[in-house]
């Protein structure tokens, strides 16, 4: 976060001034930085000036990367787009080249309220009128499933009339075939077609943007290669929820310096030769963080998942689990052996359900004897549908029912909360409460790795059975320090205010964008302070078109489909972050605006608000 | 009238039926009826609905077993030592300043400057993390790069990355193997690969130790069990999985014999070169430059980059219809944040480094060699493992009574050997969680920085130590 300078602050700052003049509850900032030559291209008070200049020049860049192609229906015209363009000139990733990466600081911070339950109201009340959900209306989902059975009648007809173009195996004669024939079949005709959404390469930090290397397939999606060329994109696709994704600034700093003392490396596991001091300060201080007795880190976060659960269950053991519950924790019950339940997505009267019939029947494969434990296993936001956990009232059930909760913050840890100390921190509850609390170093913390927190029981009894801490490499010294860096940062214990604003921006950030989006007309899922938005487009063929056209407007944003949703919930999903502005979000949000027209995105039934949404 | 007449026509009926056949039906009858009445009658017994009342009661009532089991405070898991340097030839454990035999960094990598200066440059163009999976904006170009490098260093199609050594072959192998399929698996295979095993649901049939008859002897019975259902036995993948070098005994895969069979027995051969990677052949490719073979007789090659490339993570190589299947199907590779872009540079070095001066390989097998023989002639130890291997065990050479006993003096052994200024380590296990119970032995790692000097130095310390504790 090195440059934290306020020059660039005070630019956005007073561009926000200019937009929403009309409301006046944004202050001037410092005039004196007006006019500084450091503000480069995006003085405001001459806008009027460069707009007119920029627009030939900005739609030029548009049609310059020959790798992306915007889709769009009869119904729109060129105008349209280039009247959109107009209203936004404050920014565009292209135009930019300052600040790559590095939040900006809010100044008013008098006006952001952080993420946290208000208690107005009671938990079940609050928490539902703060989660969007609608149902599919019912001409989409038959289009939808219309459009699905198509592409596979198509996908049939393609492969009985000509050779796929994938490679087939050699030297393996009379063998027993290997793959699946649906699944190497659906790979192929029916994720192929908007295969170019997905593992797009990137070269360039994942923070506020994002550079794409762009490659084309002059084969439809049966392989690419590289233009050479390069894309800037806003990025609404990386889990860099704090921001603190960045080659410049303390946490790179502190990462390089440790590399040069440390290495690389241990070569080691923890039980051999790779523990050490500053693992276990990292330890003690996820603990502190945490407001937790003890702590143990690893050096993957879907391991920690995947080889932890295993020692903390076995057969005869009852899990409670939630069904849109993250492949980590599903691997991880696999290998335990336990039997698992599942019940419906954040429904606790279905959770009650589920655990009542198991504790009052018990194992019927053991002769309805009792289970040893029984756990319940949520997440603290669900990565697809941006929904947070209903934590007081599985608290609630928890202790009536003697289960076990383990909660998963692979994505609230960092993003929720007041203090950024994820969903325990936003409803305010003991996280004593919650018995194994797990999370990611990836996401808010920009690093890589896993831990796993609670009492110090738990977590001596971790170090004696986890398989990660006994077989697999320790964390590398530069990885381990990102974390240190950033989560003293988020706790104020670096003495700025830094960590403490990025918190603010990034609950200030979610509710707008959200409330925008609402506004447009399109369907979201999951609860208001959900820093991960799942944009509801149903059909297959939207997901392509729409993470299409959004790059050729130079924001990169995430589809997600069949397998990963049900069939007919095709959506995309924007991850806000503290290092977006509102600038940027708003430039996004016009572009989105204009592909919900054209593609048919507007959805949802709900009565719009019709004021302008107050940032 | 009408009614007399079906009367009639039934009665004809029944006199026209020989009497078995009214009995067998009325028997049949009876039985359905049973049947039917009995597995209701049976659920109501067994999941009797209780009352509100009685369900409150009996959770009142219900006492779960604790979260965890109370852990001894005197666990030898809970005693680890700490490391205060940079982890190279020397290395700093406890306070004490050691020889470093137990650190796996083969090819001394962790402590080149090249490697580290390039890990650093890519730190201040990319960051630290990758803040995503590799399908959503995490795969960065340092990534395809790496891919593309190892795939052309192994003369194969394609190559995958992960973030983790230890979910590589742990998601490789349930990517291919499933329910119903059979895997023929060597006994000493490390605890990585029974998990992605125990992930795959397949049919799991280990045989001895490189005992190539042993595992003749399995596809025999196989081949038998096919001949009988060939039904099934169209349908019932075969795999053959097998370390390199394996880390639970320093020794190396007979590997031209498992190819025979793989051939004879239509297997496909999964090869995990997790040490043997970097450190054997000529040019470092693994265990079949060593042997020869020609690397299309495997089917797919995974290696962890955390032994002599001296960075993080792993990967799999093989032709492009295997390795690809991967990006869709291995677990951790899809749900996993990508590797950091750092290591990643780390690893490209290493592969630069390997190319630039392939006689390190040679170095290595020769420190490999003299340590190995310099070490066979302990009093009190016994080890084990090719003399090629950068892994070796020693031993006790009388056991002791038991597993505890045995593992204690072995760390005391290796306490008192730290406290003298070489760092050797007893390998770690979860001895409860191995399929098979692992003798306790001290892991010792060849560097290849080691000079003869410090090999006759460790060994003179370690046969001081040995003799006066055993």
């Amino acid at each position: 976060m090195g440059n934290f300078d306020g020059d660039s602050g005070t630019v956005f700052e007073q561009s926000y001034a200019t937009t929403n003049g009309a409301n006046g509850k944004l202050p001037n900032g410092n005039g004196a930085a007006i006019g500084s030559p450091s503000n480069g291209g995006l003085n405001l008070n001459h806008a009027e000036e460069p707009r007119g200049e920029a627009e030939p020049f900005l739609s030029q860049r548009k049609f310059s990367a020959p790798a992306y192609t915007e889709i769009r229906t009869r119904r729109c015209n060129a105008n349209a787009a280039a009247e959109a363009k107009n209203r936004s000139p404050n920014y565009h990733p292209e135009k930019r080249s300052i600040a790559n990466g590095h939040a900006k600081v809010l100044r008013d911070h008098e006006e952001t309220q952080p993420n946290k339950v208000e208690g107005i109201l009671s938990p079940e009340v609050e928490h539902s009128q703060k989660t969007s959900f609608e149902e599919v209306p019912l001409h989409t989902a038959c289009l939808t499933y219309l459009g699905f059975y198509l592409l596979m009648i198509l996908g049939y007809i393609n492969q009985l009339l000509f050779v796929p173009k994938v490679a087939t195996e050699k030297g393996r004669e009379g063998y027993v075939t290997l793959y699946d024939a649906f699944e190497s079949f659906y790979s192929r005709y029916v994720y192929r077609r908007i295969k170019d959404c997905w593992n797009r390469p990137i070269c360039s930090v994942p923070g506020d943007e994002l550079t794409l290397k762009d490659r084309v397939s002059d084969d439809y999606g049966w392989s690419f290669k590289f233009t050479g060329t390069e894309t800037r994109c806003l990025n609404l696709g990386s889990y860099n929820y704090l921001g603190f994704a960045a080659a410049t600034g303390p946490c790179a700093d502190e990462s390089e310096e440790k590399a040069r003392n440390f290495g690389l490396a241990y070569c080691s596991s923890r039980c051999e030769l790779g523990n050490n001091e500053q693992l276990q300060e990292l330890e003690s201080l996820t603990a502190r963080y945490l407001g937790v007795e003890d702590a143990i880190v690893f050096g993957m976060g879907f391991a920690t998942n995947a080889l932890n659960l295993p020692s903390l269950l076995g057969p005869n053991c009852l899990v409670i689990s939630d069904e849109k519950n993250h492949a980590s924790i599903i691997l991880g019950l696999r290998l335990s052996g336990a039997t698992t339940k599942v019940f419906k997505h954040n429904n606790m009267r279905d959770l009650e359900r589920v655990l009542r019939q198991g504790v009052c029947y018990g194992n019927p494969k053991n002769g309805g004897k009792p289970y040893k434990k029984v756990m319940i296993l949520v997440e603290g936001i669900f990565s697809m549908e941006g929904s947070i956990v209903r934590l007081p009232e599985i608290i609630a059930l928890k202790k009536k029912y003697k289960a076990y909760l383990y909660l998963d913050e692979a994505h609230s840890i960092g993003a929720m909360g007041s203090h950024g100390k994820g969903v325990t921190d936003y409803f305010n509850v003991d996280p004593k409460d919650v018995d194994i609390l797990m999370g990611t170093f990836t996401k808010s913390f920009g690093s890589a790795g896993g831990y796993l927190a609670g009492t110090k029981k738990l977590i001596d009894f971790l170090r004696t059975n986890s398989h990660a801490h006994c077989y697999a490499s320790s964390i590398s010294p530069p990885i381990a320090q990102q974390i240190m860096t950033s989560m003293k940062t988020i706790m104020g214990e670096d003495g700025t205010e830094i960590g403490r604003r990025k918190i603010m921006q990034l609950a200030r950030n979610t509710r707008y964008f959200r409330r925008r989006l609402a506004q447009l007309g399109v369907i979201t899922y999951g609860h208001e302070d959900s820093p991960v938005v799942p944009m509801l487009v149903y059909l297959f063929s939207k997901i392509g078109a729409v993470v299409r056209t959004l790059t050729t407007r130079h924001i990169a944003v995430v589809g997600a489909g069949f397998p990963a949703t049900p069939i007919m919930e095709g959506r995309i999903r924007f991850c806000l972050s503290a290092a977006h502005t509102k600038e940027q979000l708003d430039y996004a949000l016009e572009a989105i605006d204009e592909i919900a027209d054209d593609l048919g995105l507007k959805y949802s039934n709900k009565p719009r608000d019709p004021n302008p949404i107050i940032y | 009238m009408v009614a007399i007449q079906l009367f009639n026509e039934i009665g004809s009926i029944f006199r026209n039926t020989p009497t078995y056949a009214l009995v067998l039906e009325t028997l049949l009858l009876i039985a359905v009826i049973w049947l039917l009445l009995h597995r209701r009658g049976a659920g109501n017994s067994r999941r009797r609905r209780l009352t509100k009342e009685e369900e409150d009661q009996i959770i009142a009532d219900y006492t779960p077993e604790p979260l965890v089991a109370d852990t001894d405070p005197n666990h030898p898991l809970l005693r680890t030592r700490i490391v205060q340097s940079k982890v190279g030839k020397r290395i700093t454990v406890d306070g004490n300043d050691c020889l470093n035999l137990g650190s796996h960094n083969y090819l001394g990598f962790l402590e080149d400057q090249d490697i580290l200066e390039e890990s650093c440059k890519t730190l201040r163009k990319y960051g630290v993390g990758s803040c995503g999976p590799r399908g959503f904006y995490g795969t960065m170009d340092v990534h395809l790069d790496l891919e593309d490098r190892i795939a052309k260093f192994m003369g194969l199609e394609e190559a995958i990355v992960y973030s983790y050594g230890f979910s590589t072959v742990a998601s490789a192998i349930p990517a291919y193997a499933k329910r119903g399929d059979i895997v023929f698996v060597d006994e000493a295979v490390n605890f990585a690969i029974q998990k992605g095993l125990d992930a795959s649901r397949s049919t799991i049939a280990f045989f001895k130790h490189n005992d190539v008859e042993d595992l003749e002897r399995l596809l025999i019975e196989q081949e038998k069990r096919d001949q009988k259902n060939p039904k099934k036995a169209l349908k019932t993948r075969r795999f053959l999985v097998a370390e390199g070098i394996y880390m639970n005994t320093g020794e190396i895969c007979p590997l031209p014999e498992l190819v025979s069979l793989r051939q004879k027995y239509k297997l496909r051969l999964f090869i995990d070169e997790s040490i043997s990677f970097g450190t054997l052949g000529k040019g470092g490719r693994g265990v079949t430059e060593h042997f020869n073979v020609d690397r299309d007789e495997i089917d797919l090659i995974s290696a962890g980059m955390e032994g002599s490339m001296a960075t993080i993570g792993g990967f799999c190589v093989g032709s492009h219809f295997i390795a690809e299947h991967q990006r869709l199907s291995g677990l951790g590779y899809i749900f996993s944040a990508s590797l950091p872009p750092m290591l990643t540079q780390a690893a490209i070095s290493a592969l630069d480094r390997f190319e630039q001066e392939p006689q390190i390989f040679q170095q290595l097998q020769d420190k490999a060699k003299t340590l190995h023989q310099k070490f066979s002639r302990f009093s009190k130890l016994t080890i084990r493992g090719n003399e090629l291997s950068p892994v070796k065990h020693l031993y006790l050479a009388t056991p002791a009574e038991n597993y505890d006993k045995e593992l204690q003096l072995l760390t005391e052994l290796a306490d008192k050997c730290i406290a003298q200024g070489v760092a050797v380590v007893q390998a770690a296990y979860l001895k409860d969680r191995e399929h098979q119970p692992v003798r306790p032995s001290i892991r010792i790692a060849v560097n290849r920085l080691l000079e003869q000097t410090d090999i006759n130095a460790a060994f003179d310390t370690i046969e001081s130590v040995s003799s006066a504790l055993l």
